[in-house]
């Protein structure tokens, strides 16, 4: 898969941005959801919004896309304030939730005509762009199905072409692969790179740090309603660190000898955890370190207990950036959700 | 389009929507008819058998009680609809669209009302087939059904006020029907208030449900007479109080829920 989809930013749309968020504030029984936020989106690029549950991303989302109104602040899409022409918003938005709304007892067609109608497109345009769209995600064949019968995946399929119906310049996608299994999870992020992407200002939502590297020109982390790093997803890995190699090895007495193996196919330091009987090392090209490393420790008969590539993932990034664990506020309420 | 005109075909749009789940799911529709089928054949032979009152014949009285009764239970579903919508994520999808902010709700009350049309029509049959006849003419007989839907409609907005309150489908289950009990039997609908002590008599008289019950009597001439009827001011203008009974409920209801669902957050 390609990293990038845009290509760059369009140097003429960056004049104006798309998504404009200025110091947002949301508070749910004191509790701050979000904490003066600021966001800038330029037309025709896309903005992860990485963080945990709790840290205010689908807060944020909502305000966005008018289902919440904010405590403070000022957020606009496209120039227009979303707490005063509401109504003058929805009409450049398209929004896919987190979960697949999507009413079950109608065929997929149906759900997309339904959408289609409420944007005041008209009954002929309505279908034939639901026919367009439900090609376009492979799900024709299920058309005429009520999505009772569809599979996650499909689901969030059809939910994401519901979001497309109107063709909005502005789309948001609040966590779209929370919950899939990786084969339709990378299926949805090759969906979202070809067919949503085009030309449109994507804000995303995810837990997933390499769904953001995968997806995102920005990356925003977010932690209890703040921004707490900003930056290109590369940016952010050269902060965090890349890829390390850990082995773990069933005799103590090897992890001398483990060190100074992965010293040589690292590009750093090794790290030895006596306690844990493991040995860790940053690398550059995963592959070869791995099959270097397992050569060599094979060569030089140490009995390992486990071997591995780990990427950063979300955990890291926090440890790094905030040196705490990324938290799990799920406590019940709207709060929970944020 | 005028935003009237969009608020129109917007509702139409869900409407059919919410039929569309009928359509799919007809078992649905066989037991929320099936319950008022059992109501009236056990109204009619339970009580109307064991009940005899002079001059009065208590199977036809009943049945406008019965029938006043199921279309009022029958509004209650409205508010499970809403709660179910709003559990999976859909009014949030809704909420997102350009659409008229009336059109959920317009929508879920007129496909209610349909489905309540329908059970009444099955009940209409059931209660002709244990003998019960409207005795007065064509106009009366249609008005008195009209006046039935109407409270219907104005009920189902309640119930949606309720459904946009709880948010959970499992709550709505119980919040939108157990105010209904106290509703529908502290009423003319099966019983003369007479048997009441005098101050529950008074709360009955005034009640809703007895105001639509005898105007559905007075209009099919199902003999409520004398002591049947009540007393005071509702027991003589039941007609006309019914009418204020369900503009009052859709003046209060009606803003209250739309402005309920504009508010309206999922979880």
């Amino acid at each position: 898969m390609a990293g990038k989809l845009s290509g760059g930013r369009p140097t003429l749309a960056a004049v104006t941005a798309a998504i404009e968020v200025e110091r947002l504030v949301k508070l749910y029984h004191d509790v701050h959801a979000l904490d003066g936020l600021d966001l800038e989106v330029p037309e025709g690029t896309v903005l992860g919004l990485l963080g945990p549950n709790g840290a205010g991303k689908t807060t944020c989302v909502r305000i966005l896309a008018t289902l919440l109104k904010p405590d403070s602040g000022r957020a606009a899409i496209r120039g227009v304030d979303v707490a005063r022409h509401p109504q003058e918003v929805r009409r450049m938005i398209g929004l896919s939730g987190q979960y697949a709304a999507v009413d079950e007892y109608l065929t997929g067609f149906e759900n997309l005509v339904m959408i289609g109608r409420l944007y005041h497109l008209g009954r002929k345009e309505s279908r034939a762009r639901a026919a367009d769209l439900l090609e376009r995600f492979d799900l024709t064949g299920a058309a005429n199905r009520p999505t009772k019968t569809y599979s996650g995946g499909m689901r969030r399929r059809l939910d994401l072409a519901g979001a497309l119906v109107a063709r909005p310049p502005v789309i948001f996608l609040d966590e779209p692969t929370t919950g899939l299994d990786p084969h339709s999870r990378l299926g949805l992020w090759d969906t979202i790179g070809d067919r949503v992407r085009q030309g449109v200002t994507l804000l995303l939502t995810t837990q997933y740090m390499e769904e953001a590297d995968q997806l995102a020109d920005d990356i925003v982390v977010l932690d209890r309603g703040v921004a707490i790093a900003r930056g290109t997803p590369d940016e952010l890995k050269g902060r965090i660190g890349g890829e390390r190699l850990e082995v773990a090895v069933v005799r103590r007495d090897d992890l001398a000898a483990v060190a100074s193996i992965l010293k040589g196919v690292g590009t750093g330091e090794p790290t030895v955890d006596q306690e844990g009987r493991r040995v860790a090392v940053p690398v550059a090209d995963r592959v070869a370190a791995l099959t270097e490393a397992v050569r060599q420790l094979d060569a030089a008969d140490v009995e390992l207990a486990d071997i591995e590539v780990r990427r950063p993932t979300l955990d890291d990034v926090f440890l790094q950036l905030t040196g705490h664990a990324a938290t799990e506020e799920t406590t019940d309420g709207e709060g929970g959700k944020a | 389009m005028s935003a009237l005109g969009y608020a129109a075909v917007d509702g139409w749009v869900v409407t059919k929507r919410n039929l569309t789940k009928i359509k799919r799911l007809p078992d649905l529709l066989i037991f929320s008819t099936i319950q008022p089928i059992m109501f009236v054949l056990l109204f009619a032979y339970v009580f109307g058998g064991a009940i005899k009152i002079e001059g009065v014949n208590y199977r036809e009285y009943l049945m406008a009680g019965i029938f006043t009764q199921t279309v009022a239970f029958g509004a209650a579903i409205t508010s499970i609809g809403l709660a179910d919508d709003l559990q999976k994520g859909i009014i949030d999808r809704f909420r997102s669209l350009p659409m008229s902010r009336s059109a959920v709700l317009v929508g879920r009350t007129t496909s209610d009302l349909l489905n309540n049309g329908l059970v009444v029509i099955v009940m209409s049959i059931c209660g002709l087939l244990v003998g019960w006849r409207i005795h007065t003419d064509v106009a009366r007989g249609i008005a008195g059904f009209a006046l039935l839907f109407a409270f219907g409609y104005a009920m189902s907005w309640i119930s949606a006020t309720i459904g946009l309150s709880v948010k959970s489908v499992e709550v709505a289950q119980s919040a939108g029907f157990i105010w209904l009990f106290p509703l529908t039997f502290l009423s003319n609908a099966f019983i003369s208030t007479d048997q009441l002590t005098p101050w529950l008599q008074k709360v009955a008289d005034w009640n809703p449900i007895s105001s639509i019950v005898l105007a559905l009597r007075d209009l099919w001439g199902n003999s409520a007479q004398g002591a049947m009827r009540g007393h005071g001011f509702p027991a003589e203008h039941p007609i006309e109080l019914s009418v204020l009974w369900i503009l009052a409920i859709l003046a209060v209801f009606l803003p209250l829920s739309i402005a309920k669902y504009r508010r309206a957050a999922s979880r």
